[in-house]
């Protein structure tokens, strides 16, 4: 499945984009993005560890399954408020 | 009430908006750009969101107040794009029967903003140069703030 990954503040900076398209097996975790990102982008892995993922607006566990239409996005630690 | 705004937040009118024929306290936060990060001298800030997760998080975290405290009104307000140093970043206001009450739920609520909204900032040298600013904590994370909101599905802190 082809999913679109939202990108913010330093990730964006880093990755040059702010939505990176990452193909996925069918069934793949948030876990396995994770480790497609830091792969395709090794400049992004140090914030990536520190980062939480986002599915459709919620904080998700590494486990959570991904499914095709999903809004993914990359939320490396924030500073508002 | 929550809203992200790219106008001055108008402080005024939010503590109107939450003044409560039951309740005998309101009591306002504001969260103001300071011109010093240890060393480093600020100039100003650019705040960014992923807006409807961060309104998600915002309607999440006044339901948590609500749940939690005897509160009249609520009110959560984040502003977004540049500010000078020494304007309102955020604003928090509550509205309670009682003091003791206003002030831990106002606490509570601009704590778990800075932990849980997915909002970004920015920071400005005098030298032009600007850096984005990810603390240590990773976001989301369920110790030290714990709330509970509809479909989390629990991120470890």
């Amino acid at each position: 499945m082809l999913l679109r990954i939202l990108l913010f503040a330093a990730a964006r900076d880093r990755v040059g984009t702010d939505a990176l398209a990452v193909e996925l097996p069918s069934g793949a975790t948030v876990a396995d993005l994770r480790a497609a990102l830091a792969d395709r982008c090794p400049a992004l892995a140090p914030l990536l560890a520190r980062s939480a993922v986002a599915v459709n607006h919620d904080y998700a566990a590494d486990s959570r399954r991904l499914q095709p239409g999903d809004e993914v996005a990359l939320i490396p630690p924030v500073s508002g408020g | 009430m929550v809203r992200l705004t790219r106008e001055p937040i108008d402080i005024t009118a939010l503590t109107e908006a939450v003044r409560h024929p039951h309740c005998g306290a309101v009591v306002v936060f504001l969260g103001t750009v300071r011109d010093l990060t240890g060393d480093q001298v600020t100039v100003c800030l650019d705040y960014e969101a992923y807006a409807p997760m961060a309104e998600k998080k915002l309607a999440e975290i006044e339901a948590e107040v609500r749940r939690r405290w005897p509160v009249g009104e609520v009110g959560l307000v984040h502003r977004l794009g540049r500010l000078a140093v020494g304007e309102v970043s955020v604003a928090v206001a509550v509205s309670c029967p009682h003091r003791a009450e206003a002030f831990d739920a106002a606490r509570f609520a601009i704590d778990a903003v800075k932990h849980l909204v997915p909002i970004w900032k920015k920071e400005h040298g005098p030298d032009g140069s600007g850096e984005w600013v990810h603390p240590s904590a990773v976001p989301g994370g369920l110790g030290a703030v714990p709330v509970v909101g509809p479909g989390t599905s629990g991120s470890s802190a």
